[in-house]
């Protein structure tokens, strides 16, 4: 079950083009990872699901409906550029951002509670936002995105201004929110952590997408056939070993052992390289060489940017 | 629509919760009434005492000043030296030199020395009976008699009253500089309260929490709200400060201008009497205030007010004018990054409000021209001039007119703002310029 599908989705700005036909699919209760470089129309794209701004063409279903109106307080947003009253209370400010996404007063400030005390922060409810660290002040937007439990929460580079610490809890909380059965956007460049928290992702460049779908696929798809390989022994035994199809990419000899770099044809299988190559020599380690989401990234940018003929190349 | 009251409620709260807004609110009648008694003690008499001491050298003068009831003269036959040396052991509080040939030169000089500073008032009203006095003298001099200048000069008073076709016949009650002072008052609080939502908006778009607010209200809702709690507490604010003011004004004039107002009594009935009669009389003579004249003009002008009509028509155009301005004030809020910005788009806003108020200056002199009545029907200067030049005699479909042209363009400034709004508030980092926010109106 899908919990929001983008169909061929469409913005322009007077002088640029912001997301050019672009459709994916988030399934229920999964964690998806919008990815792309700056001004590539995530945003854009997160706005339009938020319903703060409309597509010029196109459509957008949740749960299988139309966006409309009643959908806001299905879902929690956390903007990239955020911020709260500077001078507004800490509890008053929860409470008002909660009864505008529909909670009744009591509700709000029961839950409320609940989430003060968890993030113990109960003291902090009659000081004012300006009072605080910049770390005290996400945990409080963190708190005031999900207070209303919403099913589909959109989080726009939810780690940046978070101490290592904190990070950490907000990380735990959105597994936890998964469990509970939320589903979960969340875009960023931070590459260590899809991979550590993203199911499926999506990347985005140019307006377009250029790139989707489960996190396991997209490494297995893009995986060069490449292996780390250390052993003692002969290296005339272990090259003549290797099938003319097996090409040597680099390497070095440390305290007896070698640590060889190879690309093998794709017909050959890993226990059949295995298989070959043990005779020869006294294995030590043997790993493929996945590349990381960070890799498919740069790669996917920079393809795409020299297909469209710009030369600047994307660098993390 | 809940959502419109919560952010109305919330704009409200934080700047009921604000120190300085509860200040200037008790603040402001204050000075208001403090001013206004200010005035009315300036134009009362200066009451200290003054003892004067004259030694007149030119041995024409001084028999012939006259003292009241806190000024009085005494004239000593010393030299000056003499006079002088022993001034700080009398009982004086001036002593007044009048040089020998004071009635033979164009300028004609006295001298006052003092223990201490005579008021400027005193002053005024010695030097105006010194020239009075010498004035009278001349004429005697060269056998003139003073009666028949006197009689000469015949104060014209002008009565204004009004027909109109329908013989309604009534005194005018322009207000005249009243009038524009109540403009004034207009473009003030609109271009305060514009400001206000000016501020609250870009104070918002800098928070960075306008994100997060629109998705959960409309941009539309958020700009409606914020205008209309600004409006609410501008309303409030109106009548606590009216209410205040009010106040105190009934105090100061009880407590502080019983005199006055028992004067003015008098003063109004030996008009009356004058009028009934038809008699040309010199209302200068017949009163004993002569000095009060303008003060007790002013006064009746003040009393003639039809306050209801004025409270209501305030309220009517402040409200209407300042929904006008200020989701025009909001779009501009919503399109700078920084107070520094802004100067570029506030200055063009404040044109038609500026031109609003000289327009009002014109009501003063020239009330029936027709860029005063323009000016009171366009709804950019409306509010302004029509406050100005409002009274009894308005007739009530110029009134309706204006208030309903208004109203209705409040509604397309507030869809325009709207548009602006919404695409302003999310735009960063670039300086915008009027081009854009052209733009920004066609964006779906």
């Amino acid at each position: 079950m899908s919990i929001l599908q983008v169909n061929g989705v469409s913005k322009k700005y007077s002088n640029h083009v912001a997301l050019n036909n672009v459709s994916l699919t988030v399934p229920e209760k999964s964690i998806f990872g919008l990815l792309g470089p700056n001004g590539a129309g995530k945003t854009s794209l997160i706005r339009i699901i938020n319903q703060i701004t409309g597509p010029d063409s196109g459509e957008i279903l949740l749960n299988g409906e139309k966006l409309n109106q009643k959908h806001i307080s299905q879902i929690g947003y956390l903007p990239e550029e955020r911020g709260l009253y500077k001078k507004m209370g800490v509890g008053e400010q929860a409470l008002y951002l909660a009864q505008l996404k529909g909670l009744k007063k009591a509700d709000a400030k029961k839950k409320l509670e609940y989430w003060f005390e968890k993030f113990e922060m109960q003291t902090w409810w009659k000081k004012k936002i300006e009072e605080l660290s910049k770390g005290m002040q996400q945990k409080v937007q963190f708190i005031v995105t999900v207070l209303h439990e919403p099913e589909l929460l959109i989080l726009d580079e939810p780690f940046s201004g978070f101490d290592p610490i904190n990070a950490q809890l907000i990380k735990n909380e959105i597994l936890e929110l998964r469990k509970k059965g939320a589903t979960i956007i969340f875009s960023t460049h931070n590459m260590g952590s899809v991979e550590e928290l993203c199911d499926n992702i999506a990347l985005i460049n140019k307006s377009e997408k250029i790139l989707d779908g489960s996190v396991k696929e997209i490494r297995k798809t893009y995986r060069t056939n490449t292996y780390k390989i250390a052993f003692k022994g002969n290296v005339m035994g272990f090259t003549n070993a290797l099938w003319t199809g097996g090409e040597v990419l680099e390497k070095v000899t440390e305290d007896d052992i070698n640590y060889f770099t190879i690309r093998i044809a794709k017909t050959i299988t890993s226990s059949q390289l295995l298989q070959a190559i043990l005779p020869t020599c006294e294995l030590v380690s043997f790993n493929e060489i996945v590349p990381s989401m960070n890799d498919i990234f740069i790669m996917k940018v920079n393809q795409g940017n020299e297909i469209l003929g710009t030369k600047s190349n994307y660098t993390e | 629509m809940s959502k419109i009251g919560l952010i109305m409620g919330r704009e409200i709260k934080s700047k009921l919760s604000n120190k300085t807004f509860i200040v200037m609110t008790l603040l402001a009648p204050l000075l208001i009434t403090g001013f206004l008694g200010l005035i009315i003690k300036m134009s009362m008499d200066d009451k200290t005492e003054q003892r004067v001491l004259v030694i007149d050298d030119s041995h024409v003068i001084a028999d012939k000043l006259v003292g009241n009831d806190y000024t009085s003269f005494a004239t000593s036959n010393e030299k000056l030296d003499e006079a002088q040396l022993s001034f700080s052991k009398k009982n004086y509080t001036c002593l007044l030199y009048i040089f020998p040939g004071v009635l033979n030169s164009s300028k004609g000089k006295v001298k006052i020395f003092y223990k201490k500073s005579p008021g400027l008032f005193f002053q005024e009203s010695l030097k105006n009976q010194l020239e009075k006095v010498i004035y009278e003298g001349q004429l005697k001099s060269n056998n003139i008699d003073v009666n028949v200048i006197n009689n000469a000069k015949i104060s014209v008073d002008i009565i204004t009253q009004k027909i109109d076709e329908n013989g309604y016949n009534k005194d005018d009650s322009h207000f005249g500089f009243l009038g524009f002072i109540i403009g004034a008052l207009m473009f003030m609080f609109i271009l305060m309260y514009g400001m206000m939502v000016f501020r609250s908006v870009m104070e918002e778009k800098t928070n960075r929490i306008v994100e997060v607010i629109v998705s959960s209200v409309k941009p539309f809702e958020l700009m409606l709200g914020k205008i209309f709690g600004v409006a609410v507490l501008g309303v409030l604010q109106f009548c606590v400060m009216g209410i205040v003011t009010f106040v105190l004004t009934t105090i100061l004039s009880t407590f502080f201008m019983k005199d006055l107002n028992t004067q003015f009594d008098k003063f109004t009935q030996q008009q009356e009497l004058v009028k009934k009669n038809g008699t040309n009389v010199d209302f200068k003579k017949l009163t004993n205030f002569s000095d009060k004249v303008e003060t007790f003009e002013i006064m009746k002008k003040i009393k003639g007010i039809n306050i209801p009509l004025l409270l209501i028509t305030f309220v009517l155009y402040f409200v209407g004018g300042y929904l006008f301005y200020s989701s025009i004030m909001a779009a501009i809020g919503s399109a700078v990054d920084s107070e520094s910005d802004s100067q570029q788009f506030i200055t063009p806003v404040m044109i038609p409000l500026m031109i609003g108020y000289f327009i009002a200056t014109k009501t003063i002199t020239n009330p029936d021209s027709s860029i005063v009545f323009w000016g009171s029907i366009i709804p950019f200067t409306s509010p302004i001039v029509m406050m100005s030049r409002i009274n009894d005699n308005t007739p009530v479909w110029e009134i309706a007119l204006s208030l309903g042209l208004l109203y209705v363009s409040f509604i397309f400034t507030t869809f325009l703002a709207g548009k602006i709004y919404r695409t302003g508030i999310l735009m960063y980092g670039k300086k915008t310029s009027w081009k854009e926010i052209g733009k920004w109106l066609f964006y779906k």
